[in-house]
């Protein structure tokens, strides 16, 4: 990999050019994008299309997360649903109880599945890769099989969940849950690409490329693999505990979706997974596929068209839509 | 009182484990000796169950005669689907993460796939012997999990057999040991291993038919068992034939203590919880090396 080329000392002149890309241009853009967002779906003035991208938005933030250990690391985590549950719970938990305001349940949540992610990646990530993966999908059981015992949070017949008043500017909820989505998201990929091109982003492909010789040159393996399962982990949580506002109706079905932990393997996959670009493109594509097939066609189907295109690319196109434009780049000219 | 409910809660947990063995052979060899992480495995099973019953329910064929019609078309169908897998993956060394990947796509092309034909209903099987039961006084012995657990015990005795005795079982075995120097002594692990999991393949369109026996099935039942086949595999210490029997009756048994004293709905989180507790404590297994 290229891993070593950002090492390599630039020259000085470039330093302040350099901070500019890194810094001004990710937030210049984060600003346009929330003004238009914003402009465009206040224009369409439709509560549908708030909701509908919020799916797609919750997508960009569950694949980005999932990306920075499963793309970085080459570890996959099939326990999505497990992290995603735990903020969906977390929410329920405080609506049912303390009844805190929802960005400070985003944090908590975030927090507790950070940990969790922690405590997973502690115990199985010294374990090969494979282990790991198969060691994540029984936790997601596990944690199922507690939540649809546990009465308190509706057990296995589920709990509604009301939505309360918008706060002030934000006018709808839908409106406002879109707001909060498209902050998460932003600061998802902000957080990925930061890491992509950290000391952290660096140690993670050299485990990816070859977890012996990496550790064999020093990097420290499991210490990032834990950093990045427990912010992979937090995320997702973060992504979790709006959800129950949105579907307005949790069950253990809905916040142990299947076509959630589906997606979010299946969008970095084909996306591509080696750059923070992979995962917001495989789900704002896939998401708004979805969108489509799901109202014009059916649920099951459109679960189908994922399953095939995540084979399909995973066989023919392993480097995913990126590595696709990056070999048309390379014949072209 | 309890001592009879602790009694019969045992022998369900043996026959039940007489059956996983049957389910999770074909993952000790897949996964174990072939270093294929078949995560789809589950999604096959359910195939096996709902050939099964398309096969009784039309033509009134007994679930067993349609399992083993079933076997041969299995094992061209894994032959296959073992040649795509090393052509797309296996051959570039790529196996590891975009395997898994691959075999996740699969598993729930499958699933949908069965979801689109047969619908979400639970589906079941008619046979004269489904709803029978030995009566021993003191224990009762239901004939629909009796079965299933002579089926499977024969099963994974038939492979033992086969992997000790015959000169393509040996090969599997080399294989799985060392397939760099299967090729040295004349060997194709390529070849080998297509056969193999051909087997692994035809083992879990049979234990579907074993599974629709014991009750009633739905297209997503397969997901439960991706925790059962994989905790009893590495229970078992991977490679192990042996191994896998008696990792299949102790899951089998905890399940059934579980159901019996905590409640059915904690049943499916046991066998999750021995997987991830053997992880942690012990990944080589019991009878691993």
């Amino acid at each position: 990999m290229n891993a070593i080329g950002h090492t390599a000392p630039l020259p000085a002149t470039s330093i302040s050019s350099r901070r500019v890309r890194r810094y001004l241009v990710p937030i210049a853009a984060s600003v346009l994008i929330v003004l238009f967002g914003f402009a465009v779906l206040d224009w369409i003035s439709f509560e549908y299309a708030y909701l509908a991208t919020y799916t797609i938005l919750q997508y960009v933030v569950l694949a980005t997360a999932w990306n920075i250990l499963g793309g970085y690391a080459g570890y996959v985590n099939f326990g999505v649903a497990g992290f995603f549950a735990l903020g969906v719970y977390t929410c329920v938990f405080n609506y049912k109880t303390l009844q805190l305001p929802l960005p400070v349940i985003i944090m908590v949540a975030g927090l507790i599945a950070g940990i969790v992610g922690l405590g997973m990646g502690y115990l199985t990530l010294r374990l090969r890769g494979v282990f790991f993966s198969i060691a994540t999908l029984a936790f997601a059981i596990v944690l199922n099989t507690v939540f649809n015992n546990w009465r308190f949070v509706g057990g296995a017949r589920g709990v509604p969940v009301l939505r309360p008043d918008a706060p002030l500017f934000f006018g709808t909820y839908p409106r406002y849950l879109f707001g909060l989505i498209l902050f998460l998201a932003i600061a998802a990929v902000l957080i990925a690409r930061a890491i992509e091109y950290s000391w952290l982003g660096r140690g993670l492909a050299a485990i990816r490329d070859d977890e012996i010789a990496a550790e064999c040159s020093g990097v420290p393996a499991l210490r990032l693999k834990l950093i990045a399962a427990t912010i992979s982990g937090g995320l997702i949580g973060m992504a979790g505990a709006p959800f129950p506002y949105f579907i307005t109706y949790v069950d253990p079905a809905s916040a142990f979706n299947l076509t959630i932990a589906v997606n979010t393997v299946a969008m970095p996959v084909i996306g591509g997974m080696t750059s923070w670009v992979g995962p917001v493109i495989g789900a704002v594509l896939l998401g708004t596929l979805q969108q489509v097939t799901t109202v014009t066609i059916s649920s099951a189907l459109s679960l189908m068209l994922v399953g095939i295109l995540l084979v399909t690319f995973v066989a023919l196109a392993p480097r995913g839509i990126i590595g696709l434009i990056k070999s048309l780049q390379r014949q072209s000219p | 009182m309890s001592q009879e409910l602790l009694f019969n809660a045992l022998i369900t947990g043996l026959f039940l484990g007489g059956f996983y063995a049957a389910v999770s052979v074909g993952i000790t060899i897949a996964f174990g000796m072939l270093d294929i992480v078949n995560i789809a495995h589950p999604a096959f099973i359910m195939l096996g169950a709902f050939i099964a019953f398309y096969l009784n329910s039309n033509f009134g064929i007994d679930p067993l005669v349609a399992s083993l019609i079933a076997i041969l078309p299995a094992f061209i169908g894994g032959r296959l689907f073992y040649k795509i897998y090393y052509y797309a993956f296996e051959r570039h060394g790529e196996e590891s993460l975009q395997g898994l990947a691959f075999f996740f796509g699969i598993l729930f092309i499958v699933e949908v796939g069965l979801l689109l034909v047969f619908g979400v209903d639970y589906r079941f099987v008619e046979a004269n012997y489904i709803r029978k039961t030995i009566d021993l006084g003191y224990i009762s012995l239901p004939l629909r999990l009796v079965i299933p657990m002579i089926a499977g015990l024969t099963i994974v005795a038939a492979i033992h057999l086969f992997t000790s005795r015959s000169f393509l079982g040996r090969a599997i075995l080399a294989v799985s040991q060392d397939p760099g120097a299967l090729r040295i002594v004349g060997g194709n692990p390529v070849r080998v291993k297509e056969i193999a999991f051909g087997l692994s393949i035809a083992t879990a369109v049979v234990a579907g038919a074993l599974l629709i026996i014991i009750q009633p099935v739905e297209p997503s039942l397969g997901r439960e068992y991706i925790g059962r086949v994989f905790a009893i595999c590495v229970l078992g210490g991977m490679t192990s034939l042996s191994g896998t029997v008696v990792a299949s009756f102790v899951v089998g048994i905890a399940e059934a203590l579980t159901t019996t004293f905590g409640g059915p709905s904690w049943a499916p989180a046991v066998a999750f919880g021995l997987l991830i507790l053997t992880l942690i404590v012990r990944p080589e297994g019991i009878f691993g090396r």
